[in-house]
């Protein structure tokens, strides 16, 4: 069985003609060549899949793309624009917040899709929604510390436009 | 590993699920978030020929107010129930945290946590501590069923396999209730959770038996919380198992009822 499938990922919209069964992971990195977004264990529990369904973080590998079919997707291929780093993927860099970088797009669209949602987290809440994917090389220490900077310069940069706005 | 193939169904109505479920039969599984149906298909634990999606059927998500009652759509995320305000009934929402992660909490659903009926799931101990009644529809219509009734052993239900779960019915506010559990690592299948009622003298257990374990007043009376919850442990059957002694989880279920209560008293 072949299912029609229109699927809009990125922004730009992609029609597919594909085995039911086909995972959304799987549809993005062989069907449409997004390569960023990791597959790991295939049952929901190492979250390198990663990705916006909406704009809320959810694992690629438990998600059927027919399933999807209306919703935005969005992959780490997102993030950056014009071949610069956006601002979570250079705190990442500077706090050394990955070595292997196998979990780290999966790491960076779960912090994209929580601080969309949270802006001003505590360090204990940024611990609790990074336990959801797995990291064998950092510890954690460097990701949370990247997590919370980024936070915490989208929070700076807003209140600078506030204030200019103000005068 | 990849799920073996099956047959795609989109249903955009509850009778239009239903008519699938009827005309495909046994074979036939329903979809919504997924979480745990697509985690064992990978593994093909699973392999229903045909999948009914549910999740493009309108109305079936949503939590709603009426006078004492609260009726939680079917295709509810947790996460969605997780940032509601639901005032005396807030216990759920604080229960929510337990469930998986956050990522997972964003795509599973009340009424699938209940259809697959995992006796440790937090939805299915909080209906049974709560006596919510389940609303189904089939073939002959809707039909409502007790929570203590719906679970019938491990991932086995009273759902007939023509039914879908519609809504779930909490009858009463739940003001001074808790839910609290205990895995090994973060997110993890609870090894034991605890659920208590202050307001009907109610506990709950997963983790003990093939369903949500009710204890009742009479087995745990004591005038300390203490007291109350070794009473509780001590009137559980449980053997050893490979790699959880039965005294380690006894341990387990005192620890859990004491922080229940005293979370239950915090409101």
């Amino acid at each position: 069985m072949i299912q029609l499938v229109e699927l809009s990922v990125n922004g730009e919209r992609h029609d597919l003609a594909i085995e039911p069964r086909r995972t959304l992971v799987d549809v993005l990195r062989h069907d449409l060549g997004l390569t960023g977004t990791h597959v790991g264990c295939e049952h929901g529990i190492c979250g390198a899949c990663t990705v916006l369904v909406d704009g809320a973080p959810a694992r690629a590998c438990l998600i059927f793309a027919a399933q999807v079919e209306g919703a935005e997707i969005r992959t780490v291929e997102s993030l950056s624009s014009d071949g610069e780093l956006n601002d979570l993927q250079r705190c990442f860099s500077e706090h050394h917040g990955l070595q292997c970088g196998f979990c780290t797009p999966g790491m960076l669209m779960l912090a994209e899709g929580y601080l969309a949602e949270e802006p001003e987290p505590t360090t204990e809440e940024i611990r609790e929604v990074v336990a959801s994917n797995l990291c064998r090389c950092t510890g954690y220490q460097t990701i949370v510390e990247a997590i919370d900077d980024c936070a915490a310069r989208r929070r700076a940069a807003l209140q600078d436009r506030l204030d200019r706005r103000a005068s | 590993m990849k799920p073996a193939a099956f047959e795609y169904h989109r249903a955009r109505s509850v009778s239009g699920a239903v008519g699938l479920l009827t005309e495909l039969g046994d074979e036939a599984k329903i979809v919504a978030g997924g979480q745990s149906l697509v985690a064992m298909m990978n593994f093909r634990l699973a392999r229903p020929e045909h999948l009914v999606d549910i999740t493009h059927i309108d109305g079936l998500a949503g939590i709603r107010r009426e006078g004492d009652t609260l009726r939680i759509g079917a295709l509810t995320t947790h996460r969605a129930v997780e940032k509601a305000d639901l005032g005396d009934f807030a216990v759920l929402s604080r229960a929510m945290r337990w469930v998986g992660h956050l990522p997972i909490r964003t795509r599973g659903t009340v009424g699938g946590s209940i259809a697959h009926a995992d006796a440790t799931a937090e939805w299915c101990l909080l209906a049974v501590l709560l006596e919510a009644r389940i609303l189904v529809e089939g073939p002959s219509g809707r039909r409502e069923i007790s929570a203590e009734e719906f679970f019938l052993g491990p991932f086995t239900t009273a759902l007939e396999p023509d039914e879908l779960i519609v809504e779930l019915v909490f009858p009463r506010p739940a003001p001074r209730a808790a839910l609290t559990e205990y895995a090994d690592r973060k997110g993890d299948f609870a090894l034991v959770a605890a659920a208590v009622d202050l307001d009907t003298d109610r506990i709950v257990l997963g983790g003990v038996g093939p369903v949500p374990a009710v204890v009742r007043g009479e087995s745990y009376t004591g005038t300390t919380v203490r007291a109350r919850a070794a009473a509780a442990a001590d009137s559980l059957e449980l053997r050893d198992e490979p790699g959880i002694s039965a005294h380690y989880r006894r341990g387990l279920v005192r620890t859990l009822v004491e922080r229940a209560y005293e979370e239950a008293a915090r409101g």
